[in-house]
């Protein structure tokens, strides 16, 4: 059966292992419905035109930005946002560990991408590889150092284990190896 | 031992930044709310003959549609002349002239492209110079702004905003006598602050005519001032929130979108309407850094030892003045860099254009102006045949020297330039600049930079701290300070946490500042927040502590100027098994047997800045900010020299920071901010063609720099605490950017052979310079 | 945020795809084919286009394929960038689909959409112009099969209601020695301020170039040039360049002039390496 869409539509979008119903138009914006229908707001606007990353989520697998999607388009596939790795996938540790920011508008993005490259690569992938992949992003604020860094601590990770809050580590952590941890 | 300070605290909100939890403007829950765009022009000079917004009315769910008629306000924090919605005449391509509100976005939007404008085009002034010349067209007529400071020195008849002078010895007579002279002139474009999160304010009234504003902004108390002072609302009537912010870099310093915001609210009677800017509007709509043009001549003896200066800045203000003359009075407070220079003359102008106005910037316009004087400091050095670093220690300020504003030199008010100098040279591996081969077509090259910066707040800027405590004994810590990234949030903590010997784990610093319930802190901009309001922090703690002795005192049952503190506790210095937790003794005190003792402790603390002063308008003397800080700054780069392309290999900061409280945090607050350095100066500008309209405002066209390209960052520290400031430290956040363009700039112009004199430095623009003369 | 409104679709053949799209433009809805979205979103977002109804063509498996067979490597036209890229097929088109935007966008961008977009770079033409591809459409006389450069002179000469449903790329350019150069105005992701791939078939050098021009270009005259092994890189480069000066275009990213001395730097060491049997 075809699939066809006219005016505001009820939906169903699987976002973080989880079934939802959501009211959308065909021309809405699988980031407008995640951040205005769902309160998922971890993927941020920072362009609405495929530049900035800062609303990257994880389709299928592979990192989306998801202001170039569709909500309809999404219907039937697995999204992945911020909020669905709670607090213990490598690459947020990783994030943390490094400094990897400091606003954090980009953060969101950055993460996203780095857990797709993790799912993809189980090993460490060569340079240039982290460059493509992270080059989708941008931020103002790091110098990019912190996020080269952060996605060889993912790496260095073991994989979580556990319900995602279990490994919460406690809020204060004074920053490893001396002065840099570069 | 310290608790908190001189260690590397991870940002306090850091777990909730990588998990989604930080909540920002717009992530705040909207159902319900209205939604508002703006039409702007597409002009960038002209009369509006009409604007027609019947059709827009007329669409099913538009609830209002504003010109400037519906606003006869003018706005500016030092000149009011910018209406909130253009009224008659548009100055700049993207200037706001209609607002929409409906029930939806969509809606809003499809109603903006119902409204029709005649516009009666006018020609533009896209350059200072242009703007100068006798006979240019007049932005803003006779006694069309109105001044809101007395610093502020229009020239009425000419687009002049504001115009500064510094004149110390006789740089005339000395300058022509010199041995050594070296004349250059500089252009530089404006460009954006393109932080990634997009400026988003919301506005509601009540029914008891209570406004509300939440907005991403550095400035919530001058958004509630601004607000009042137009709309004649007592202050007290407004409450504005300030959630985290996504990156400022000085561009939510403005106050701009809030005021949309209130007139959207006022017109649909109050209802809470969200007004965000899609990026295109950010870019071309909201202020921007200014442009800059100048001419300098400095003059040397043999030695290469400066004798005199003449230095003439035109700032590019754009078509609004908003924070500008001030960045131009910033030019001639620090004209000379960190330099010895007797005899100095300094003009800075700000000069009214029809560009998007500029605001505050990263460095509040000393990148600019570092890049021009470092530039030709670079040539002098090479007409002398010097190192350029040994020429800038030789020249380095000291003990003796005075600034160009007359403040005299001590180490501990300015820092240690020449420690930098010693510093940046193992770090860099600095090779006297030379230009090394290491292929047929390639070489590798090193240019550096000095800067220095204080700051220009007004001389009664205030700060406020308020702390209270928890039943476990933690702290709660309340300011108007905003966290938007340069970890003053955390640096407070530790302040707090250090003063009542505690761990930070027991500091709670309020996220969102709240202009009802924080005390007021001027603006979070100038990266003076350590310092004012860490200041505050520790008065508060102290305020605090004296309490707690008090409560201590009672409970122990011995004088309070017995009681020692720390580690969560208060006990008997005479007998420190005897002591008692916070916890026991924050709220009062309960004797075992059930009297009440003592009082709940909540900490108070204030500043009011003291011992700053206006500028003589003649000579310029004068202080206008707490303090300064310094360093030294070289980029490397692999240059080709068959495609005129390169590579930035390196960059490295040693700066004076007074104590490093938080090495890592501000290592990288410092790497951030030498990386946006590199990326402005490499590929930012803002591009406009022949009539003044800026070509394709997005993050597609304008390039800020990815990963993968940018050079190893190297930062070191130098420590020479500042007396008056929490710990010594000393304002660092922007600092990092300042010397990266003219260190980037002086890499290349050694590595090509040629002047560049502009920015960006792309490929292209050095292929210019290379092949037919200066850029 | 979209303003107006459109219906979206998802047919799961060719020819549902097309009746819709005929039945739709009837009725005046001005209806259009969708594949990755990234023009499609980011043009009815600035207000650009108005399209009344999307016709996703990502569900028909005939634009899906991405597959080898005796003659041909088959691309459907709905294939992401990324899958070709990863797929490893053709090294050439792999090169320039990883340069095009980003890698996410990658992930959605389909060659496709490359082709027939409106913005003006198709980087992915450059290694089909030079393969000799063919592209099979779908339109009103069904399948037919067409020599890629008797329907692209730089655009998709197209009918409305036709649609590409795959290329297909003869075996040999799949292990031809090959040279890609992007290069931008300084940031690496960026428009291209010039494209350059090149070909090595029986002995000569096949060059196409994107970003100089408004559109992609082949042009015989400058391979005849590139190819006179006699002269020097240089010579032979400048040559080239001068043919093509007319074309060359103004842009935030560059201007002409300057394009025109990058291109000449590019072809230079294109000639050079392949003189040195480095490609
Ligand atoms: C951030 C960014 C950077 C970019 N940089 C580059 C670059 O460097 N070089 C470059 O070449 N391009 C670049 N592009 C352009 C990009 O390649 C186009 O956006 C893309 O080609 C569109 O592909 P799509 O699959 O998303 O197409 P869509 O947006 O779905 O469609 C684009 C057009 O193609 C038509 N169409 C799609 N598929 C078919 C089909 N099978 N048959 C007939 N018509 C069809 C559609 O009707 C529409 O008119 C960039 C785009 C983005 C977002
Ligand atoms: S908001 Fe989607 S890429 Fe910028
Ligand atoms: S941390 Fe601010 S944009 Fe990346």
């Amino acid at each position: 059966m075809m699939k066809k869409y006219e005016g505001k539509t009820v939906i169903k979008l699987r976002v973080n292992g989880q079934d939802h119903e959501v009211a959308a138009r065909p021309a809405d914006i699988l980031l407008d419905v995640l951040r205005q229908q769902l309160g998922l707001t971890a993927a941020k606007p920072g362009c609405l035109n495929g530049d900035c990353g800062a609303c990257t989520v994880i389709v299928d697998g592979w990192p989306i930005k998801s202001c170039l999607m569709l909500a309809v388009e999404a219907e039937g596939h697995d999204i992945l946002t911020l909020e669905g790795l709670g607090g213990r996938a490598a690459a947020q540790k990783a994030f943390v560990a490094a400094n990897s920011f400091q606003c954090g508008y980009c953060t969101s993005g950055f993460l996203m991408v780095c857990h797709a490259l993790q799912n993809h690569y189980s090993e460490l992938p060569e340079e240039y590889v982290i460059e493509e992949w992270l080059q989708a992003n941008l931020c103002r604020c790091t110098s990019y150092q912190e996020l080269r860094r952060a996605v060889r601590l993912m790496y260095e990770q073991t994989p979580p284990s556990g319900s995602p809050r279990d490994s919460r580590p406690p809020a204060t952590n004074v920053f490893p190896a001396g002065k840099n941890p570069l | 031992m310290t608790t908190a300070i001189d260690k590397s605290i991870q940002r306090r909100e850091a777990w909730d930044k990588v998990t989604g939890q930080a909540q920002y403007c717009d992530d705040l829950p909207a159902a319900g709310m209205l939604s508002a765009r703006l039409l702007t022009s597409t002009y960038a000079h002209a009369r509006l003959r009409s604007v027609d917004i019947a059709a827009a009315q007329a669409l099913p769910g538009v609830e209002c549609v504003l010109t400037g008629a519906d606003c006869p306000q003018l706005f500016g924090p030092l000149l009011q002349d910018r209406p909130a919605l253009a009224r008659d005449k548009v100055r700049y391509a993207g200037e706001p002239l209609a607002l929409v509100v409906a029930v939806d976005e969509p809606t809003a939007e499809q109603a903006l492209r119902l409204i029709e404008v005649d516009y009666e085009p006018l020609p533009p002034l896209l350059k200072p110079a242009q703007a100068l010349e006798r006979g240019a067209p007049l932005l803003h007529g006779q006694g069309s702004y109105k001044k809101v400071l007395e610093d502020i020195y229009p020239e009425p008849g000419t687009n002049i905003a504001s115009h500064y002078r510094i004149r110390k010895g006789d740089s005339q007579s000395v300058l022509q006598k010199c041995a050594v002279i070296v004349r250059q002139c500089f252009g530089l474009p404006p460009s954006g602050h393109l932080a990634m999160e997009i400026r988003t304010a919301r506005a509601e009234i009540t029914a008891q005519g209570q406004v509300l504003i939440t907005t991403s902004s550095q400035s919530p108390y001058s958004v509630r001032k601004q607000l009042a002072e137009a709309f004649l609302i007592p202050a007290g009537q407004i409450q504005v929130k300030t959630p985290l912010v996504g990156g400022g870099f000085g561009g939510k310093a403005a106050v701009c979108l809030e005021i949309l915001a209130y007139l959207a609210s006022r017109g649909v009677g109050g209802k809470k309407v969200r007004l965000t800017l899609p990026r295109e509007q950010d870019m071309a709509t909201a202020p921007c850094r200014l442009g800059l043009e100048a001419e300098i001549s400095i003059g040397a003896d043999q030695n290469g030892l400066i004798q005199a200066a003449e230095l003439n800045y035109y700032l590019d203000c754009g078509a609004y003045t908003d924070i500008a003359p001030y960045m131009a009075k910033a030019i001639a407070v620090d004209c000379s860099g960190p330099y010895q220079i007797a005899n100095l003359s300094c003009d800075a102008l700000c000069v009214y254009t029809n560009h998007t106005y500029a605001t505050s910037f990263r460095g509040f316009s000393h990148a600019e102006q570092t890049f021009c004087l470092e530039r030709t400091l670079d040539m002098l050095a090479q007409k002398c045949g010097d190192d350029p670093l040994q020429l800038r220690l030789k020249n380095a300020i000291g003990p003796g020297c005075t600034t160009p504003t007359q403040v005299a030199y001590s180490a501990g008010l300015i820092g240690d330039l020449p420690q930098c100098l010693e510093k940046i040279q193992p770090l860099s591996c600095w090779d006297g600049g030379g230009v090394t081969k290491i292929k047929p077509h390639t070489v590798r090259v090193k240019g550096l930079a000095c800067f220095w910066k204080t700051a220009n707040p007004p001389t009664d800027a205030i700060s406020g701290a308020v702390i209270t405590f928890n039943p476990d004994g933690s702290v709660n810590l309340n300011t108007g300070a905003v966290e938007m990234g340069s970890g003053c949030h955390t640096h407070l903590n530790q302040i707090l946490a250090e003063r009542l010997q505690l761990s930070p784990d027991q500091v709670h610093v309020v996220a969102a500042p709240d202009t009802q319930v924080a005390p007021e802190h001027w603006k979070t901009v100038a990266s003076l927040t350590v310092n004012m309001a860490g200041r505050a922090v520790l008065a508060a703690a102290d305020d605090a502590l004296s309490q707690l002795r008090v409560n201590a005192g009672l409970a122990l049952g011995c004088p309070d100027a017995e009681i020692e503190i720390a580690a969560g506790r208060a006990f008997s210095k005479k007998n420190p098994e005897r002591f008692i937790p916070f916890k026991d003794i924050v709220q009062g005190y309960k004797s075992p047997a059930g009297q009440s003792l003592g009082q709940p402790v909540i900490g108070r603390g204030s500043l009011m800045l003291k011992g700053l002063s206006l500028l003589d308008p003649y000579s310029g003397s004068g202080r206008t900010g707490p303090d300064w800080s310094l360093g030294a700054q070289v980029v490397e780069v692999e240059a080709d020299l068959r495609t005129y392309t390169y590579r930035i290999i390196s960059a490295s900061t040693a700066m004076d920071v007074g104590r490093a409280i938080n090495p890592e945090l501000m290592r990288a607050v410092i790497a951030g901010g030498m990386a946006m350095g590199v990326s402005l100066a490499s590929r930012e500008s803002f591009a406009y063609n022949s009539d003044g309209i800026p070509l394709k405002p997005n993050l597609r066209t304008y390039k800020l720099m990815h990963i993968g390209e940018e050079p190893d960052y190297r930062v070191d520290f130098v420590e020479t605490p500042e007396q008056g400031s929490p710990y010594g430290v000393r304002s660092y956040s922007e600092h990092g950017i300042i010397g990266m363009p003219a260190a980037l700039g002086n890499a290349l112009s050694r590595a090509f052979a040629c002047r560049l004199n502009t920015l960006p430095l792309n490929p292209e623009r050095i292929w210019r310079a290379a092949t037919e003369g200066d850029s | 945020m979209i303003a107006y409104d459109f219906m979206y679709m998802q047919p799961d053949t060719l020819r549902q795809a097309r009746e819709n799209f005929l039945r739709l433009s009837e009725s005046g809805q001005n209806p259009v084919y969708y594949a990755g979205g990234s023009e499609i979103i980011t043009m009815c977002r600035a207000g650009d286009i108005r399209p009344g109804a999307v016709i996703d063509i990502k569900n028909i498996d005939a634009c899906q394929a991405l597959s080898l067979d005796e003659d041909w490597l088959r691309l459907g036209a709905a294939c992401t960038l990324n899958r070709i890229k990863e797929s490893g097929l053709f090294p050439l088109l792999g090169l320039v689909c990883g340069r095009i935007a980003d890698h996410t966008n990658q992930c959605r961008i389909t060659l496709g959409g490359n082709l027939c977009g409106s913005i003006i770079y198709r980087e992915t033409s450059l290694p089909l112009l030079l393969a000799d591809a063919k592209l099979i459409l779908y339109g009103a006389r069904g399948r037919r099969a067409l020599a890629l450069k008797s329907v692209f002179d730089g655009r998709m000469r197209l009918q409305p209601d036709e649609l590409i449903v795959e290329a297909q790329v003869p075996l040999w350019a799949l292990n031809a020695p090959y040279y890609h150069m992007k290069k931008t105005a300084n940031e690496k992701i960026d428009y291209p301020l010039l494209s350059v791939a090149a070909l090595l078939y029986e002995d000569q050098l096949r060059v196409a170039c994107s970003g100089l021009a408004d559109r992609p270009l082949r042009s015989k005259q400058v391979e005849v040039a590139l190819n006179r092994r006699a002269l020097s890189p240089g010579t032979v480069a400048a040559k080239a360049t001068a043919l093509l000066a007319e074309q060359a275009r103004d842009s935030v990213e560059g201007s002409a002039a300057y394009r025109l001395f990058v291109l000449e730097n590019t072809l230079r060491s294109l000639v050079e390496d392949w003189h040195d049997e480095k490609i």
